[in-house]
């Protein structure tokens, strides 16, 4: 049971939040996050979410407010974008490490400077390395989805990790589409009982302190630290088979079985692959879809896990290919390349062969990446394939 | 598949439109992806909003730069930008415009003109130059991808209220009970 709803990206992540039932949100508006926050502020006042909405100065605010609510066993929700996300940064990089089971969706943006307010994933990227769990959706409806999702992750017992749910800006976030409005009933019992005792809980019946001082170099410090980061590994590496779980148990409930960590695309005999993330997948499979007609057998392998990275699954689903063009939505200052196409090299680390690859980097600052960019990439991937050396990295939108 | 562009100015509801399309075309049965164009949006300012529809699942989350179907709902915004742009042979045009189609300066390769004086009907309803939900009305008469009650449909489920609401339904019986149709492929062979 569902209704049908025709909505934009942002009030689909609103509406993912509303059904997940939160106890509190705190909120503090940017482009182009701002109508989802104001969604939130909508439900509230019209009574469909009875969360606590705090109306905060800012987005380290935001994360601290959150901190002392999550602390209290309360289910918390956020939204953010670029220069809020640097912002919030402080709180942000304690939020894994004190595992607080929290879900944030980063409307993803491109970072200043030179200044822009549009979409790119080079916010989002750039915090990859914090401990948060990332995933990346493709459409309106997997935003709604895989927030509910997202909790369910990130309250295991076994994960006890912060989550973001990211969506492109603009593209996503204003772009509107038919999205299934599930039943609250139907989140009710995937979410279950929720279960407050998290693994520190400020209770004033059991006093106990957080975040004590660790680490150093001598006495119980130097394994007492590594004993936290070892933990905080395990609950992503834990998170890996949780996700699929999720997912899975999301699909029998509704009928939509979203690919949890990656999907293959027309992969079975593809000689030559893409990697996409987020919503620039839609495009490229109508350019693969355009390249088989021409007998070109290529496929697609749609990142939606990038943290966690599901190393095993993507060399797997690689490891037939001839030549593998990675698109990215952002940019490895470090690398000369786009950051997933240096996480996908490491990948195919793991296996026998040495498999060419290139990076491909578009659709930086809100710029469009196309079924005719796709087709460009195509055509170089294949000619990477032929034996034509490798460039790097090949940016999409130059000439545009 | 048929790829729909909007021409507005900012405030004047191009986007809105573009999502009260949506909404119509899903009441339908259609499939839809509606992305506004972005910049820094400011009132007065030339807008754009794009609209994909298709009997199948749309996969593509990108811009339009092919529209067979073009609507323009302010008169002055062809001065300001080049409405054509991309448009295919045999495209359709709907202009919200006080002149007759043969006073139009078009290009040749289309196929369909809609003219529809959305300006006066909007004073008459609105008292102000509202002209989205009008033309939404004159693009349903202009194509028919769309029928006036789905549109009335789509406006109930949005933010309007009893004499907004009301208005809005009239603004796009309006808009298509005066819209006029010329076919350009007909006249040029007569």
């Amino acid at each position: 049971m569902s209704k049908v709803i025709v909505c934009d990206g942002n009030e689909a992540a609103a509406w993912g939040a509303c059904l997940s039932r939160p106890d509190m949100v705190a909120v503090y508006p940017i482009t182009p996050q701002s109508s989802l926050v104001e969604y939130l502020a909508k439900f509230i006042a019209e009574g469909k979410m009875t969360a606590d909405l705090v109306d905060v100065e800012g987005e380290h605010s935001v994360l601290s407010v959150l901190h002392g609510a999550c602390l209290a066993g309360a289910r918390t929700y956020s939204a953010t974008s670029a220069q809020g996300l640097a912002f919030m940064f402080e709180p942000y990089f304690r939020t894994p490490s004190l595992r607080m089971p929290m879900v944030v969706s980063l409307v993803t943006r491109d970072a200043v400077s030179p200044t822009c307010v549009w979409g790119g994933q080079q916010d989002a990227m750039t915090v990859k390395e914090v401990g948060w769990i990332h995933m990346y959706c493709e459409t309106q409806q997997e935003i709604l989805d895989t927030i509910p999702i997202a909790y369910k992750v990130a309250e295991h017992p076994d994960v006890m990790l912060p989550v973001n749910v990211n969506h492109d800006g603009n593209y996503l976030s204003y772009g509107v589409a038919r999205v299934e409005l599930p039943d609250q009933e139907i989140v009710d019992s995937f979410l279950g009982e929720k279960n407050v005792n998290w693994h520190a809980c400020l209770d004033p019946e059991r006093p106990m302190a957080v975040d004590p001082l660790t680490g150093g170099a001598g006495g119980i410090g130097p394994s007492t630290f590594v004993k936290y980061r070892k933990g905080q590994c395990s609950g992503m590496q834990m998170a890996l088979q949780v996700i699929e779980e999720a997912h899975a148990d999301w699909g029998k409930r509704t009928g939509r079985y979203w690919s949890p960590l990656i999907e293959e695309y027309r992969m079975e005999d593809a000689e030559v692959a893409l990697v996409t993330i987020g919503s620039m997948t839609g495009a490229a499979k109508d350019a693969v879809d355009e390249a088989r007609l021409d007998g070109r057998k290529v496929g697609i392998v749609k990142i939606k896990t990038f943290r966690p990275f599901p190393v095993q699954r993507i060399a797997k689903a690689l490891s037939k290919v001839r030549a593998i063009g990675v698109v990215d939505r952002a940019v490895n200052f470090g690398w000369n390349s786009g950051p997933v196409f240096q996480e996908v090299l490491g990948a195919l680390y793991h296996l026998p062969v040495r498999i060419p690859a290139m990076s491909f980097i578009g659709g930086l600052a809100g710029a469009d990446i196309t079924v005719e960019h796709f087709a460009r990439a195509i055509d170089r991937t294949n000619r990477l394939a032929a034996g034509e050396a490798a460039t790097l990295p090949v940016w999409l939108n130059e000439n545009d | 598949m048929h790829e729909v562009r909007l021409h507005g100015r900012g405030g004047q509801g191009a986007v809105l439109a573009s999502a009260i399309l949506a909404a119509a075309l899903v009441e339908e049965g259609q499939h839809v992806m509606a992305i506004p164009a972005f910049g820094f949006e400011r009132r007065g300012a030339p807008v754009v909003a794009f609209l994909r529809l298709s009997e199948q699942v749309i996969r593509r989350v990108t811009n339009i730069y092919h529209p067979d179907i073009v609507v323009v709902i302010d008169p002055t915004v062809v001065r300001a930008v080049d409405v054509f742009a991309g448009m295919p042979q045999n495209g359709t045009f709907v202009l919200a415009t006080s002149k007759q189609p043969s006073e139009l300066d078009l290009p040749g390769h289309l196929a369909r003109v809609a003219v529809c004086d959305a300006v006066r009907i909007a004073m008459e309803i609105f008292k102000r130059q509202i002209t989205n939900t009008i033309m939404l009305g004159a693009l349903a008469k202009a194509t028919g991808v769309v029928s006036v009650e789905a549109l009335e449909k789509a406006l109930e489920k949005t933010d309007f209220r009893d004499a907004g609401l009301r208005q809005n339904i009239e603004a796009v019986r309006r808009g298509y009970a005066e819209t006029s149709v010329i076919e350009l492929g007909k006249e040029k062979a007569a």
